[in-house]
């Protein structure tokens, strides 16, 4: 598949490495400096810029892009981005990294997947210790009513 | 009517201070703390909020849910989309105002339902363009493949020929200047009429002479 991933973080750069084995990846990334984490003999295209330029987006492919992924640390940047992606270059597959459950709870509603970090460890590391299998992604993103809109 | 500002910066300082003046219930919410400090002493700490407009809890606090109108006015594009599309989507808010940093994304944000922007570098821009076209000749549009040209110019007080008569300019052959616009009204045009600065002329021509007109409308540059 070819995939945009946008943000070189921790987050980014793991799953650029990981996909690229398989895919063709380019990565979108505003500081230069963040794209060491890919080391030096990735197979990442990469392009420096922000993820909602719209000409960055079109140097990276997103016209023919099958999965976007926003995964910046800026919540609102991702989502600015992930909505061009979806409405201006129509990728069929967008999934959004957001730290605040509610903001992903209400983009959620809206038809995005919205992956909250915070949610999925917790969920993770409290089923761990009461020994149960793992679940499916949105169970953990839900699992805490309190983070509900 | 209950007005919330989201964005502490110059813009919404000041568009906080004329809405005050005019009565309304008014609300900044700035997200840095000293900066709100600086805006309650300005504006009175009634009308300011420390907090993040894009969190729920802030959005819970100052009472989304009964605003009349959200504007968010940031220096950042994305956070101003996601106050407006949260005010309307999960407040049911339908009045929302969005102020746009970078033109190009005018789009995007109509889109998805944010019909009201404003963009500073876009009426600037705007306004630049027409500085600039003024003096120049602008094609509107061709006739008979090609070979005739509409052509619109807008005479700057640096013309040569404003305060001259239709009838004394020495126009290229087969043109005709058919129309003028002046303070918003059609002119019908006849050997009397005299060029004013602010006209709005349009010309015929065949488009080998679009040049000579040129030469005869636009003041040579300094």
């Amino acid at each position: 598949m070819r995939v945009v991933i946008f943000g070189c973080g921790r987050t980014g750069s793991s799953l650029g490495l990981m996909l690229a084995k398989n895919h063709q990846v380019t990565v979108i990334e505003q500081n230069p400096e963040a794209l060491r984490r890919l080391g030096t003999r990735h197979q990442c295209k990469v392009v420096v810029g922000s993820g909602i330029d719209e000409e960055v987006l079109e140097r990276a492919g997103i016209g023919e892009a099958d999965v976007f992924f926003a995964v910046t640390r800026g919540d609102n940047s991702n989502i600015m981005a992930a909505q061009i992606a979806r409405l201006k270059y129509k990728v069929p597959k967008i999934c959004i990294k957001v730290a605040d459950p509610h903001r992903a709870d209400a983009y959620r509603k809206m038809g995005f997947e919205c992956v909250v970090s915070s949610a999925l460890i917790a969920g993770f590391m409290s089923d761990w210790m009461t020994e149960q299998p793992f679940r499916p992604i949105d169970e953990y993103n839900t699992l805490c009513e309190e983070l509900k809109l | 009517m209950y007005m919330i500002l989201v964005g502490g910066g110059n813009v919404g300082v000041n568009l906080a201070k004329r809405l005050i003046q005019r009565q309304h219930e008014v609300l900044l919410l700035e997200k840095d703390a000293r900066q709100a400090t600086r805006l309650s002493n300005m504006l009175g700490e009634e009308h300011v909020y420390v907090g993040d407009g894009c969190e729920l809890s802030t959005q819970k606090a100052v009472g989304f849910g009964r605003a009349d109108v959200v504007i968010a006015v940031t220096g950042e594009d994305e956070d101003n989309m996601v106050v407006c599309q949260m005010a309307k989507v999960v407040w049911s808010c339908d009045r929302v105002l969005a102020r746009v940093n970078d033109p190009s994304h005018e789009e995007i944000f109509r889109q998805i339902g944010i019909d009201d922007t404003v963009s500073a570098t876009g009426i600037i821009f705007n306004l630049l363009e027409q500085q600039i076209a003024k003096d120049e000749l602008i094609p509107l549009g061709a006739l008979a493949k090609g070979n005739i040209e509409i052509v619109e110019t807008v005479l700057s007080s640096r013309s040569p020929v404003v305060g001259r008569r239709v009838r004394d300019l020495t126009l290229p052959p087969q043109t005709n200047i058919v129309w003028i616009l002046r303070d918003g009204q059609g002119l019908v045009v006849e050997g009397d009429t005299e060029l004013k600065v602010g006209d709005e002329v349009v010309a015929l021509l065949p488009s080998d002479r679009a040049e000579e007109l040129r030469m005869l409308f636009v003041p040579t540059k300094v």
